[in-house]
């Protein structure tokens, strides 16, 4: 936790924003929302312009950074296209910081971040090896292979709508990938050719104006991640 | 060239000696004391320098945050003034090398100040990369050298090709001072009146003795090192502009930008070089041999490079539209017309192309008084120019929710005139201690003229 002054001056830390975009009358908007994190992009505009190989691909596709090799020249946020990275403008997770929480506070499977290193969405690095490591200790034969479904990432688990999808994009037969093969799937900022592993599929609306106002509660957004 | 003659010819008195130039320009140090406005710069730099301290402890202890900075832009002053600084040194070598490669008489008598200006505006262009870092204190993973850890350099980032652009410029820039400086070293070694003087000039001129072999020696060594000069000019701000010009980010992302930087540099570096020639010759009482036809050739090449700037201001522009892409047109919509820095845009162009259209009158360029107000009105529209190429290309990039504007806060503000004084106190403490004037070039131009010689 940083507090309002620091969010107020753009140093806020949440690996996961939420992107509003109105249409209508500003009186009565329509609103469409976007969850964005990181995009682990394959062509990663981030990975080539740090000079210390603190972000890195993961043999799995994973964009990953190396908090410990990172020493903060913040080119890595300056060439994201999504601006999805977060720094440590200050050290928040001292006992001194003017925020910070209690060590029994913190998540034991999560790296706690020192002043003046980047971070952002991991993809729950976390979880997937926690899930990894589980399977590789079963008796049971799985081909170093993990089930469809059983890795859960942290804003997966949260959206009650079931909206974003997490899975193994190698394999046609998961989820994620039978997702991603909709028509409706898009990559954000494609055109870049950052080749992010996250997509989306474009909301398909059709109200009936006869019913209800525009600015009826009816989102209806799906989210694929891969 | 009929008309340019004469000029060449009053570079210097007619009555100028090698024995008298070297009396006067040693005497400077050895027999004079300092004039009253070098006491009042030096305590005005002392204090900067202090405060540069004072918030560079505060940053190392606290963290980068105290600076203008956050994500969308997380580059700011830091940056702006790196490039800024390395700008500025640029003219110093161009002035030393080139101009001796070309064999323009005019360097002699400013070349040794502009060396003085390029290497102090180096220790504070390399200050400021360790200054942005996160962790400053781990800035040796730069470094490829063997370690436990597993590190390398990531040969593909222009930071890494930055690190090594500058120091390399350093370490040449200092062997190339110190070359030209021997002789002089000697000079004031056989001149000195005090034993600590004698002593330390001693040892710092090399056992120089004036020798034919020596002087042999020293010919080649400098024009192998002007040689290497042409290209690191080039190289250096051209590298420091691939840190930008390599990313993705649209107001970066120019093909353009090393030639344009380049330009920049020069531009800014003679606009400074401008600057000590007029106080200088002010403080010290310097004008029979820096001129007013000096200040009018340093006018002429700051017109030069203000003809490409402003040149690559349109190109830049045109690039954008022309490249048909949204992102990058928006970005000269914003940077001049929408967004909350389009005044640094247009202060920028007023100073680096309005106020620069003044040096085409010589009657403007031969005045010391005038053509120090275009060299502050050139120094600050240079460096307005790399703030707003760093501050606007990110603050409004691909996704408007990302969009953000911020300021530089006074700990920046107290960085940036901590770094000026840093340059001052250097500048004075060199002016005191090392011949201002090279004495060896000043003689080889007395000589040349046939002025002075068998006098020395």
């Amino acid at each position: 936790m940083v507090g309002k002054s620091e969010v107020l001056r753009g140093h806020d830390m949440h690996w996961i924003r939420i992107d509003r975009y109105f249409e209508g009358q500003p009186e009565a908007p329509s609103m469409i929302f976007q969850p964005v994190t990181c995009m682990h992009c394959e062509n990663a505009p981030c990975e080539y312009v740090c000079p210390f190989a603190a972000t890195q691909h993961s043999a799995e596709g994973l964009n990953e950074m190396i908090y410990n090799r990172c020493v903060g020249t913040r080119y890595c946020s300056q060439n994201c296209p999504y601006k999805v990275r977060r720094f440590n403008w200050f050290t928040y997770t001292d006992k001194d910081a003017p925020h910070s929480t209690p060590p029994p506070a913190h998540n034991p499977d999560v790296t706690v971040r020192s002043g003046g290193v980047m971070e952002k969405c991991t993809y729950c690095v976390q979880r997937i090896n926690a899930v990894k490591i589980a399977a590789a200790r079963t008796d049971e034969p799985n081909n170093g292979r993990i089930a469809d479904g059983a890795i859960v990432t942290a804003c997966q688990q949260a959206c009650p709508t079931d909206a974003i999808v997490f899975g193994d994009v190698a394999d046609e037969t998961t989820r994620v990938s039978r997702e991603k093969a909709s028509p409706l799937d898009y990559d954000l900022l494609g055109d870049l050719n950052t080749r992010p592993r996250t997509s989306y599929k474009a909301a398909v609306r059709n109200p009936n104006p006869a019913i209800g106002s525009p600015d009826a509660p009816y989102v209806e957004k799906g989210r694929v991640k891969g | 060239m009929s008309r340019a003659e004469p000029d060449r010819e009053r570079l210097l008195p007619a009555t100028l000696t090698h024995g008298g130039a070297t009396r006067w320009i040693s005497g400077l140090i050895t027999d004079k004391p300092a004039p009253l406005s070098w006491f009042v710069i030096f305590a005005v730099c002392s204090v900067l320098l202090v405060v540069f301290l004072v918030s560079l402890t505060y940053l190392f202890s606290v963290g980068v945050g105290i600076f203008g900075i956050n994500i969308p832009v997380a580059w700011g002053l830091p940056i702006t003034n790196t490039i800024w600084w390395i700008g500025i040194a640029h003219a110093g070598t161009l002035i030393s090398a080139v101009l001796l490669l070309t064999r323009q008489d005019w360097r002699a008598s400013i070349n040794r100040f502009a060396e003085a200006m390029a290497m102090f505006a180096i220790v504070c262009a390399g200050l400021y990369p360790l200054i942005h870092l996160g962790r400053p204190s781990f800035w040796y993973y730069l470094l490829p050298y063997p370690n436990t850890m597993g590190l390398w350099p990531q040969w593909r980032s222009p930071l890494v090709w930055d690190f090594f652009a500058i120091t390399m410029y350093l370490l040449f820039t200092m062997s190339f001072m110190y070359l030209s400086l021997l002789p002089d070293l000697a000079t004031l070694r056989d001149r000195a009146k005090s034993r600590l003087g004698q002593v330390s000039y001693g040892l710092l001129a090399l056992a120089w003795r004036g020798d034919a072999a020596h002087w042999a020696r020293y010919q080649r060594a400098t024009l192998i090192l002007a040689g290497c000069a042409a290209p690191i000019v080039c190289v250096v701000t051209g590298i420091v502009s691939t840190d930008l010009a390599v990313s993705i980010v649209p107001g970066y992302h120019f093909t353009i930008f090393p030639p344009y930087f380049v330009a920049g540099a020069l531009f800014s570096g003679f606009a400074t070089v401008a600057l000590l020639a007029v106080v200088l010759r002010w403080m010290f009482s310097l004008q029979a041999i820096v001129t007013r036809i000096h200040l009018d050739y340093i006018g002429r090449m700051m017109l030069v490079f203000a003809m490409i700037v402003d040149y690559a201001y349109t190109q830049e522009m045109f690039t954008a539209w022309y490249s048909g892409e949204d992102h990058y047109r928006y970005v000269y919509i914003d940077r001049i017309w929408e967004g909350a820095y389009a005044p640094v845009w247009w202060t920028m162009i007023a100073l680096n192309v309005g106020v620069a259209q003044l040096l085409w009158f010589k009657g403007i360029r031969r005045n010391p008084v005038a053509l120090l107000l275009i060299a502050i009105a050139v120094d600050i529209g240079m460096w307005l120019e790399r703030f707003q190429i760093v501050f606007t290309s990110t603050h409004a990039d691909y996704m408007p929710s990302n969009w953000d504007v911020v300021w530089p806060t006074a700990w920046d503000w107290a960085v940036y005139a901590g770094s000026l004084g840093l340059f001052g106190f250097l500048l004075m403490v060199f002016l005191r201690v090392m011949p201002m004037v090279s004495l060896h070039d000043m003689r080889e131009l007395i000589a040349r003229k046939g002025a002075g010689s068998g006098h020395g």
